[in-house]
């Protein structure tokens, strides 16, 4: 109990003289608690509740003998107990007006007694008693016993010492619990977070060393006893945001007796002892935090801490790695960006580079945090107004603030002070001065959002109009409104049930979440769940802009989680079922429309990300989509066809827009005058076309016109880009071809082979890849110029770019005349180079596009052989771990080893083993281009006899059982090849070769005919010679 | 309403026939039940021992609060002289649906003309500042730190009369307060509520119309 009284408890001091327990809220709890105590002693402990107490309790009582009854003896108006002491004493006595007691069981009765009147009482008795645990205990055995906590070794009674010890421990106990249940109610009225100011003492405390480089003399608290928050205040100063008292004494001037609260620190009327009120005044400015005090009251201080900082950044600079980096400076840098953290120095940054410079201190900072906690709780709107309602002054640290603190408001108002010019010119860069030229809009702004936490719905709404009034489309404006905590209370109408403030509200924020800082501030401050909140409401308007809103703060990948998981998307689904066809309902057509135009638009941001796209899927968003792709409104359109092409990237979406008839929608839209609109249908064409049915569909709806007319909008990029990969798409059957050609598709593509970003590019090539399938076509881009370009793209670095040009150029040297013009210009040595590419992708298709050059090249030996280093690329690459790499590569060599001087060098290389390693793939197309590689190295006779030492032969035999055409063919061909060497025969026959190549003399096919027949001839001869050589033997 | 005579019922259908001519936007089936529901509001009363032929201002404030949600005892006293066109203190069952069409159905265009006459409190058919500051004066929360605590309610009207004065004679014509509100629509009840809110509308044609549907 000692505790509480003297840390907890708020005394007064009256004009008698005497000490007075205030009549606060803190008192109050405090006086109930020990009340309670009492009431509680006589059951809970009886042994503790007898003892004897030191010296009595002696109060001035309001009770008079008539409220004392039984067990009491009345004489006149005395009154003595009945229970007596060991030396026969009374345990409580009443001698008006004076009450004498000696017992807890006694003070118990007592208070039963009171009955109404108890609380009284034990006021009274405190007051009198201002130390009730000497009167208890006795001050020797407190003296002895406070100090080491440990039963004491004085000579006393041993049963007595054991009780006392016992009632001592007893009432520490509940000392404890009260200061405990006291702070927990403090820090529900006040947010105080000491660690701050513990860390910026704990380091002071480092400077308090010896010699002429310290900081500071002495640095101490006032008090040791620390509470369970943290703080040192006695609690009731607590309630006024008051942390803790320091004395520091600087280096150079008078000890400085300080005070750190939640608003600032500043000196005090220089307290010394507790209990005494008027100490605790204030007697400066706020500052910032310590050390911006220190610097203002002493020079050494500011000196030195200046110099040490400087130096501190220079050696920093020069020697990153050094220790010294861990010097005191630092970890004083460390703590001022704790203490203002990074939010304000954005801010900072952010006015600054508008020209308009302000200080947002770490006060205003901790009331925001302090009033987003105040906000969650619900019912707390009135009160939260009133802690709002502390006004924004740039330039100051602190300004005019209000607290709410156990009911009754207090004030601290903000004196200007002689000190102030100075504190600025000590700290020109985080405390510029006020910038004259702050924008007109900023100061109507501030007095708006004065206005909006101090008004009621009415008044809110008409400063929300008058907020509108300004053009919040600036930058200027919408910073202003973050920065003066207007976002908050904007984010804070959404709660309220308020439809006319919502949407206020609301119309608002649409225009302001256009910035990027304001989006992530609305995210942070969990607006997205407010808004989602709203789209079910049954305002259309209400849920058309909170849809709205959230389409533009969905436009960051993290406000697009947020969404998903407040279940927003199912929402926002929902807004699209807006056609009906009851008659009734058309009335209010245009309002539903409009919801669910902003539904769509909500969900077109959100799709950005595939789990969204699930889970629009899932809450059956498709045929909702669907069906208003039939809207004849562009606007509707829009985020519709938006959302769709987004999804496309799914394969369910891109089935469900070719079963649903989408197709046909997608393609009406491509004709109307409408760039945007046109892009996003053409995307998405472009990303369902790889399908073959959806190809078709796009045809029989007349939708490959209109693709091409969209070529002539070339200004717009990201239209070309979507149109001209549609055509790339469409053109992969060969019926669409034919149809872009009759509008004169391939002289605009390749008119746009120049000068085009790479993704226009990219389509572009890929088209034409497409289109130079037909003869005709090959010769057209050869002749155009459109060659020249497609090879000057192969020294670019876009990797699908550049597998497409490849492919393109392939397709083109199928023409013979045309390899003459590619290898002028140089073209087969890049394609060859492009083997050296990191992709596997550009790889392959380089590979795919030398064969046809290799093949029809005038020169093929001369050509090769030229490019030095270019063979050795090709028998490294048969190394790949990538299939179609190795396929392409097989094919090259089939055409290289056609040369017989050029597969002497292979040969070299090690071919022969390279490919005989592959043998046992079973991927059809690897063992089809394999085996003709096979058969094509078989002209030098040594390496027929090498496959069949690598062991290629027997695995060769069993790709016969291939169903594949292509397959088979290879095979008999290298069979065939291979059967020219005797040792292969035997092998081949033990694999039972000749009863499958019986089987294909059968063939439609009559070059496979001939391989086969051919091998088998080999197979028979080689038998025959065996037979005569055998007759011989036996007959010489 | 069961045991209602016939004589009453056909009563009541010759008064919906003849109100139906006169007032726009109710069926003539949902005036019988307006005129329906308003006799039981009326018998209420009367059963209180008063003899009246229409809803006098006390029970008809009780009505907007309870049934409507209205709160501003300023701006139910407004809806009262609104709906008591010719100002005898009651408020007559023709009186009644016709403030009904206006208060649950009317258009943009009557619900401006009846909010403005709402706000218009001397009926000079123009709406000055002081009584904008007459109607707003609850609406704020007086702040302690302030000097003078009525300055920001004297800014905001202010700056409303700004941006809602059009002809800038510092007062608010008919004409100044529709272009207002027809440039935003939150300016309808800029000064204070006077209409119900969607849902207590909604509530409200279920409670009167779905009894017909019953009978």
């Amino acid at each position: 109990m000692g505790l509480t009284l003297t840390r907890a408890a708020q005394w007064t001091t009256s004009s008698s003289g005497t000490a007075k327990l205030e009549s606060t809220p803190l008192n109050e709890s405090l006086l109930k608690e020990i009340l309670e105590f009492v009431e509680k002693i006589g059951s809970k402990s009886p042994q503790e509740a007898e003892h004897v107490f030191e010296e009595p309790l002696q109060w001035n009582t309001t009770l008079v003998a008539s409220h004392f009854k039984k067990g009491y003896n009345t004489r006149g108006s005395t009154v003595k107990s009945n229970e007596k002491d060991s030396e026969g004493n009374p345990l409580l006595q009443l001698s008006p007006p004076s009450l004498y007691v000696r017992n807890f069981s006694q003070l118990s009765k007592l208070l039963h007694v009171a009955k109404d009147r108890k609380l009284q009482e034990v006021q009274a008795c405190l007051e009198e008693n201002r130390d009730p645990m000497v009167n208890i205990l006795g001050w020797n055995f407190i003296s002895k016993l406070d100090r080491t906590r440990s039963p004491p070794e004085v000579p006393i009674d041993a049963s007595e010492k054991d009780v006392k010890v016992k009632l001592f421990i007893l009432l520490q106990d509940i000392d404890k619990k009260i200061l405990n249940k006291l702070v927990a109610e403090i820090s529900e009225q006040v947010q105080l977070d000491p660690t701050i100011v513990t860390k910026e003492v704990e380091l002071f405390k480092q400077c308090c060393t010896e010699g002429e480089e310290r900081l500071l003399k002495s640095l101490r608290y006032t008090s040791d006893f620390e509470f369970s928050n943290g703080c040192r205040a006695p609690l009731w100063r607590q309630a006024l945001g008051e942390i803790c008292y320091l004395v520091i004494e600087p280096c150079d001037g008078e000890i400085l007796n300080i005070t750190c609260s939640s608003a600032g620190v500043f000196l005090n009327a220089g307290f010394q002892q507790e209990g005494d009120e008027s100490h605790y005044e204030r007697k400066s400015d706020f500052y910032e935090d310590l050390a911006s005090l220190l610097k203002n009251r002493s020079p050494h201080f500011a000196e030195n801490i200046n110099k040490q900082v400087v130096d501190g950044e220079e050696r920093g600079r020069a020697q990153k790695s050094e220790k010294q980096q861990e010097n005191i400076v630092h970890q004083w840098e460390r703590l001022q960006r704790a203490l203002y953290g990074r939010k304000k120095c954005d801010t900072c940054q952010r006015w600054r580079n508008l020209g308009v410079l302000t200080v947002c201190g770490p006060a205003e900072e901790e009331k925001a945090r302090k009033s987003s906690v105040e906000k969650k709780r619900p019912g707390a709107r009135s009160r939260m107004k009133a802690e709002l309602s502390a006004s924004y002054s740039p330039g100051h640290l602190s300004s005019q603030r209000t607290k709410t603190s156990a009911g009754a408001v207090v004030e601290e108002q903000f004196s200007e002070s002689s000190s102030e010019t100075e504190e600025e010119e000590e700290q020109p860069e985080r405390r510029s001065e006020t910038n004259p030229d702050l924008p007109s809009e900023y100061w109507q702004i501030q007095k708006l959002v004065k206005y909006l936490k101090a008004a009621d719905q009415t008044v809110t709404v008409l400063v929300l109009c008058a907020m509108m009034e300004l053009d919040l489309t600036k930058e200027t404006c919408q910073l202003a409104i973050q920065d003066l905590g207007g976002l908050e209370v904007l984010l804070n109408l959404l709660d309220t049930n308020d439809i006319r403030c919502k949407i206020g509200s609301l119309k608002i924020l649409t225009k302001i979440s256009q910035n990027g800082f304001l989006r992530q501030t609305i995210v942070h401050m969990r607006g997205l769940q407010r808004m989602v909140n709203n789209l079910d409401s049954p305002v259309k308007e209400l849920q058309a802009l909170a849809a709205e809103t959230i389409a533009n703060v969905a436009k960051d990948r993290r406000a697009r989680r947020t969404v998903r998981h407040h279940g927003g998307i199912r929402k926002l689904v929902k807004l699209l079922d807006c056609i009906h066809d009851s008659a009734n309902l058309r009335a209010n057509m245009e309002k539903d429309l409009e919801v669910a135009r902003c539904g769509a638009s909500a969900l077109w941001s959100c799709s950005k990300s595939s789990k969204n796209k699930e889970a629009i899927r899932k809450a059956g968003g498709i045929p909702l989509l669907g069906r208003l792709l039939r809207s004849p409104q562009e606007n509707m359109l829009i985020p519709v066809v938006g959302t769709l092409q987004e999804c496309a990237s799914q394969e369910s979406y891109r089935v469900a827009i070719q079963t649903e008839g989408m197709i046909e929608d997608l393609v009406k839209n491509l004709r109307r005058d409408n760039d945007e609109l046109q892009m996003l249908c053409a995307s998405a064409i472009f990303k369902c076309a790889e399908d073959k049915r959806t190809r078709d569909l796009v045809r029989s709806n007349k939708g490959l016109q209109p693709l091409v007319s969209l070529l002539a909008k070339a200004d717009n990029k990201q239209l070309l880009a979507a149109a001209t990969g549609a055509i790339w798409k469409c053109s992969f059957s060969m019926k669409n071809v034919a149809i872009f050609q009759e509008s004169k598709a391939l002289q605009t593509l390749i008119g746009l082979l120049t000068d085009q970003p790479e993704d226009v590019l990219v389509n572009v090539v890929g088209a034409l890849g497409q289109f130079a399938q037909k003869p005709a076509n090959k010769t057209a881009i050869c002749n155009g110029g459109g060659i020249k370009a497609l090879i000057n793209l192969l020294n670019g670095t876009n990797q699908a770019l550049l597998v497409n040009v490849t492919k393109a150029v392939g397709a083109c040297a199928t023409e013979k005349d045309n390899v003459a013009i590619i290898d002028q210009l140089d073209g087969v040595r890049l394609v060859w180079s492009l083997l050296k590419n990191p992709s596997t992708e550009v790889q392959s298709s380089a590979a795919w596009a030398l064969c046809p050059c290799i093949e029809n090249a005038k020169d093929a030996r001369e050509m090769v052989l030229f490019l030095i280093g270019g063979l050795e690329l090709i028998v490294h690459l048969l190394k790949s771990t990538n299939n179609e790499v190795r396929t392409s590569i097989c094919a090259v060599v089939a055409k290289l080893a056609k040369d017989k001087e050029i597969l002497g060098v292979l040969t070299d290389r090690g071919v022969v083993s390279l490919l005989a390693e592959l043998i046992n793939t079973t991927d059809n197309r690897l063992r089809c281009y394999l085996a003709e590689a096979i058969g094509h190295c078989c002209m030098w006779r040594n390496n027929r006899a090498s496959f069949g030492e690598y062991g290629a032969v027997g695995p060769l035999v069993r790709y016969l059982e291939s169903k594949d055409t292509s397959v088979l063919m290879s095979t008999a061909m290298a069979l065939y090849q291979l059967s020219k060497e005797p040792s292969n025969i035997i092998t081949m026959h033990e694999e039972g070769v000749v009863q499958q190549l019986i089987h294909l003399t059968g063939s439609d096919d009559s070059k496979l005919q001939e391989f086969a027949a051919g091998c088998l001839r080999n197979i028979r001869l080689l038998s025959l010679a065996n037979q005569r050589a055998a007759c011989s033997n036996e007959n010489p | 309403m069961t045991e209602m005579s016939a004589k009453t019922r056909k009563a009541i259908q010759t008064q919906a026939e003849n109100l139906s001519k006169k007032v726009e936007h109710f069926t003539k089936a949902e005036i019988e039940c307006l005129i329906q529901h308003f006799n039981s509001l009326l018998a209420d009363q009367v059963s209180r021992g008063k003899a009246a032929h229409g809803l006098d201002r006390g029970r008809f404030r009780g009505i907007l609060q309870n049934v409507f949600g209205l709160t501003n005892a300023m701006m139910m006293d407004g809806v009262f002289r609104c709906f008591d066109k010719d100002g005898d203190g009651t408020v007559t069952v023709e009186e009644w649906i016709r403030g009904h069409a206006v208060f649950l159905r009317g258009t943009l265009d009557e619900r401006m003309k009846y909010c403005f006459q709402v706000y218009d409190l001397n009926d000079d058919k123009y709406i000055s500042k002081e009584e904008i500051f007459h109607m707003l004066k609850q609406s704020f929360i007086k702040q302690p730190t302030e000097e003078d605590p009525d300055e920001g309610l004297k800014e905001v009207v202010e700056i409303t009369m700004k941006t809602m004065d059009h002809d800038h004679d510092s007062l608010l014509s008919f004409e100044d307060f529709k272009k207002s509100v027809q440039a935003e629509n939150l300016l309808l009840e800029a000064f204070g509520t006077c209409l119900p809110d969607p849902m207590h509308i909604k509530k409200f044609e279920q409670l009167v119309f779905q009894e017909q549907h019953e009978q």
